[in-house]
């Protein structure tokens, strides 16, 4: 690969998994947000109103770091990846365009006016806009996962005699069978985030014993909607999202699940290292034919092993994308159980004495975080070589006539900025936790 | 279907900088002339709750551009590879500017927030001149030397930042070059004024008064620029659009402008406020459809007679993308102007200090 490709790559992936960071918690928080106005409207308690609003303080400056890290995401298409937006722009312009036409405005103008318009807006207008906030990060999402499913599964497009790619038909683009199944999976995956996050902060203040009315709150919120998202993050999106990579990608099935020779009733691995010499998993743990069922619902079905696909289609890193899907699977399961036992602690009112619990909680919000980052290298590595899947290669795509130079300065400026930001938020955040939501006064 | 979109983007374009421009004219305006912290506070109240949605205008346009014209995009966004990653980070610095000095109230804290905000702002308005500039003056498209081009892709192109001549007849101009400079410093104080007539516009009190004394040196700063520009275009041009000749009526346009000029300085001590920002509004306005017009249909002219200008022709997406784009951008249209509608009658009027921030 040649340093330019490289350089270009690195700083895509750089910047991108930095700016999900993000979103993923805006997202999630955005719901959280609209239902604490909707209960504040319903039963006017103070608390909702206030949980909403301290929330509301670590969106916005989440949404802050979000518009900025995601300004350079759309720049980059054209500055790092001329070649390829100009033959597929006709297409991926068009999602991308949309989103900036149809979510960020509608973000960007409301944003403003939930943060400081309370008193002139008043309980229900309060409330829309907090929904149509909610509405424009749900709608970014889609429209980005919308362009990232025609890169994973083109359809609706002609190959014109000059190489490019022409819209055909704008209605199958967005019936791509890859999006829905996709856009849910991410969204589902988002909450799981969130919650673990509004897990963290509930269990931090009865660990020192502060804030309990928020705390018993954002408990209860973060462990019911924890529990339902991540179990909707496996049954059913992931396991869909699962069977379209059998369908249409299935040499990246196999090389997620490290399988290299065909096999009829095909095992799955819960434990093992790719061995790209001896083509094989060293030291693994497996369960015999389970991957055969979730795959096609019979036991004894064949999956098609690395060896039968020529190796030129072969995804670039097997071994990083193996492990990066691991870690999302195994981390979804530690979810649910950690969920799971939440929510009984809940419903046995035992919460506050399972002090350990409440420690776990608190530790457990990075994990989320990194279970999304290795679904999207998941994704991303599964697709390479290829942009377009099957159609165009990564190395086709770079921009001719930016030098290696140029994006290895650029590249480490970002990695300086980011790192200075990522501090200056932590920061923040920490000290939006550390001073806490409003103290209620009982009357 | 070119022609549709061509306008649509101008529009988006003018859009951004109309509305983003007083953002970075307050930006200025708060380096140079907010002494204390009332005044700054003032400023800041003028922009609050605008600036981020002014901000979209341009994601919204580079979303478009890209839909619509793929190759210039791709063209532009990759030749000017090192100027726009720099307009990239100095756009994280205004955001951070603007919206993390109030966060923690320390003077070690606020004070390089305040810095960066302002110092962001004026590099925001320059550079924004100098890619204009950039644009008229056109590039060296496939990258040519002594005839032969270095690129497979005839859009290709590289600026250097510089050349050592910062000539703009140098074979290989660069980003910057005296030229282009001089267009920078003309939006810089354009934006300047336009900045000042909207916190005049939007505030009240004292700082209102200081603003109005300071437009008369800005606007002469601004003339002086403006005439240099103009013979350096004249000069590196020789006059020969046919749009002009084929519908002389655009030969309003420069006049429109020129009026918007002259109401800028008239309206310096007018009680009524709206008239200023008017007027900086149809300069720019005017102003950035002259220099527009007077390249149509071309959008990124070649400097060299290998390669051809880059126009919306040649650029555009197929046919059916337009067509089908054009309906949504439509719907998406009609909803941003509720939006914004909206926003600007709830934020109607002076802003006092029961609208800041916390
Ligand atoms: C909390 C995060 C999280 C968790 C617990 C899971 N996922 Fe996931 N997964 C994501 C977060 C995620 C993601 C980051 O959101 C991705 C990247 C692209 C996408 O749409 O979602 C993703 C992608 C992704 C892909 C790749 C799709 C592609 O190539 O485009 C598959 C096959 C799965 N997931 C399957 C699963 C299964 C079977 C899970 C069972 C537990 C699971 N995921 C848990
Ligand atoms: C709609 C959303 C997305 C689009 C359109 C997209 C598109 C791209 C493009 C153009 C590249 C460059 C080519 C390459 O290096 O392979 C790429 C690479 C990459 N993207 Fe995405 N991406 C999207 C979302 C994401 C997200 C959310 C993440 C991670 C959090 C991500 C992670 C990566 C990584 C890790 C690479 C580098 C892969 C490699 O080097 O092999 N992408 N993607
Ligand atoms: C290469 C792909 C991507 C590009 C070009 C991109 C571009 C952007 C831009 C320009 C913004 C700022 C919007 C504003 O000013 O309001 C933004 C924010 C946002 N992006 Fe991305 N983005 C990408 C990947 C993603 C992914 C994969 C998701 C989620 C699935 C996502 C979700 C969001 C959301 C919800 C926001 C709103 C701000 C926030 O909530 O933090 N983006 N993105």
């Amino acid at each position: 690969m040649d340093d330019a490709l490289l350089y270009g790559r690195l700083q895509f992936a750089f910047t991108i998994t930095y700016h999900y960071l993000f979103p993923q918690l805006t997202m999630g928080l955005a719901l959280i947000i609209v239902l604490y106005k909707g209960f504040y409207l319903k039963t006017s308690n103070i608390i909702f109103n206030e949980s909403a609003k301290f929330w509301a303080k670590i969106f916005a400056i989440n949404f802050g770091m979000g518009v900025v890290t995601g300004i350079p995401m759309e720049f980059q298409f054209g500055t790092n990846w001329a070649q390829f937006s100009e033959k597929t722009g006709n297409i991926i312009g068009q999602t991308l365009a949309m989103e900036g036409m149809f979510s960020f405005f509608l973000e960007s103008s409301f944003l403003g006016l939930f943060l400081f318009g309370e008193k002139i807006l008043g309980k229900k207008l309060h409330f829309l806009v907090a929904l149509l906030i909610f509405i424009g990060t749900w709608a970014s999402g889609y429209l980005i996962i919308a362009t990232h499913s025609w890169m994973q599964h083109p359809v609706g497009y002609e190959i014109l005699a000059n190489g490019k790619f022409a819209l055909k038909n704008f209605s199958e683009l967005f019936g791509n069978p890859w999006l829905l199944p996709s856009f849910f999976h991410n969204q589902m995956a988002s909450l799981v985030t969130t919650s673990f996050v509004v897990a963290c902060v509930g269990a931090f203040y009865l660990l020192i014993n502060k804030h309990k009315p928020y705390a018993h709150l954002f408990l209860k919120t973060a462990l019911i909607t924890g529990l339902i998202s991540s179990l909707f993050v496996a049954v059913p999106t992931g396991d869909l999202l699962a069977k379209q990579v059998a369908l249409k990608q299935p040499v990246t099935l196999a090389a997620m699940e490290g399988l290299f020779n065909t096999e009829n009733g095909a095992p799955i691995v819960l434990i093992g290292q790719p061995n790209m010499k001896e083509q094989r998993l060293d030291n693994k743990i497996e369960v015999p034919n389970v991957l055969s069922f979730l795959t096609y619902k019979r036991w004894d079905a064949e999956i098609k092993g690395l060896n039968d696909f020529p190796k030129e289609e072969w995804p670039t890193n097997i071994p990083g994308l193996y492990y990066a899907y691991h870690i999302m699977v195994g981390l979804g399961t530690i979810f649910i159980g950690i969920m799971f036992l939440g929510v009984w602690f809940l419903w046995k009112k035992k919460l506050e004495v399972q002090r350990w619990f409440l420690w776990v909680l608190m530790f457990a919000a990075p994990f989320p975080y990194i279970a999304n980052t290795a679904g999207w290298y998941t994704a991303e590595l599964g697709r390479q070589p290829y942009l377009v899947y099957g159609l165009f290669k990564t190395a086709d795509g770079i921009s001719e006539s930016v030098s290696a130079g140029n994006t290895l300065f650029t590249l480490l400026g970002f990695v300086g900025l980011y790192l200075v930001l990522g501090f200056i938020m932590l920061i923040l955040v920490g000290k939006i936790i550390h001073k806490g939501p409003k103290l209620i006064v009982k009357n | 279907m070119e022609l549709t979109w061509y306008l649509i983007l101008c529009f988006m374009l003018i859009m951004y900088i109309v509305l983003d421009g007083f953002d970075f004219g307050a930006g200025i305006i708060h380096f140079f002339f907010a002494k204390t912290d009332e005044e700054k506070k003032q400023v800041m109240r003028a922009i609050g709750p605008f600036w981020d949605g002014n901000e979209v205008w341009l994601i919204a346009f580079g979303g478009v551009l890209f839909a619509a014209f793929p190759t210039l995009y791709a063209s532009a966004f990759s030749g000017f590879y090192l100027p726009l990653i720099l307009i990239l980070w100095l756009f994280i610095f205004r955001a951070l500017g603007i919206e993390f000095t109030h966060l923690i109230n320390h003077e070690l804290w606020i004070k390089p927030w305040q810095k960066a905000f302002g110092i962001s702002s004026l590099l925001l308005a320059l550079f924004f001149g100098v890619a204009f500039g950039n644009v008229i003056r056109g590039v060296n498209l496939g990258g040519v030397e002594d005839g032969i081009a270095k690129f497979t892709n005839s859009y290709s192109f590289f600026t250097p930042l510089w050349d050592g001549s910062f000539s703009p007849f140098a074979q290989r101009p660069g980003v910057i070059d005296w030229f282009t400079i001089t267009i920078g410093l003309v939006a810089v104080f354009t934006l300047t004024i336009h900045g000042a007539y909207w916190i005049i516009l939007k505030t009240e009190g004292d700082f209102v008064k200081k603003l109005q004394s300071k437009i008369l040196p800005l606007w002469i700063a601004l003339v002086v620029f403006i005439v240099i520009s103009l013979i350096a275009f004249v000069t590196m041009k020789s006059f020969q659009n046919q749009i002009f000749n084929q519908h002389p009526s655009i030969y309003l346009l420069p006049f429109i402008a020129l009026s918007g000029l002259i109401g800028m300085l008239l309206a310096r001590n007018s009680s009524k406020h709206w008239i200023g920002f008017t007027s900086s509004t149809i300069f720019i306005i005017a102003g950035i459809c002259t220099a527009v017009a007077s390249l149509f249909p071309v959008v990124i002219p070649s400097t060299n007679s290998v390669v051809d200008s880059l126009t919306i022709y040649n650029t555009a997406s197929e046919k059916y993308a337009l067509e089908t784009g054009i309906v949504w951008w439509i719907i998406a249209f009609i909803l941003i102007v509720i939006y914004v509608t909206f926003v600007h009658r709830v934020y109607k009027g002076k802003l006092t200090e029961k609208h800041d921030h916390h």
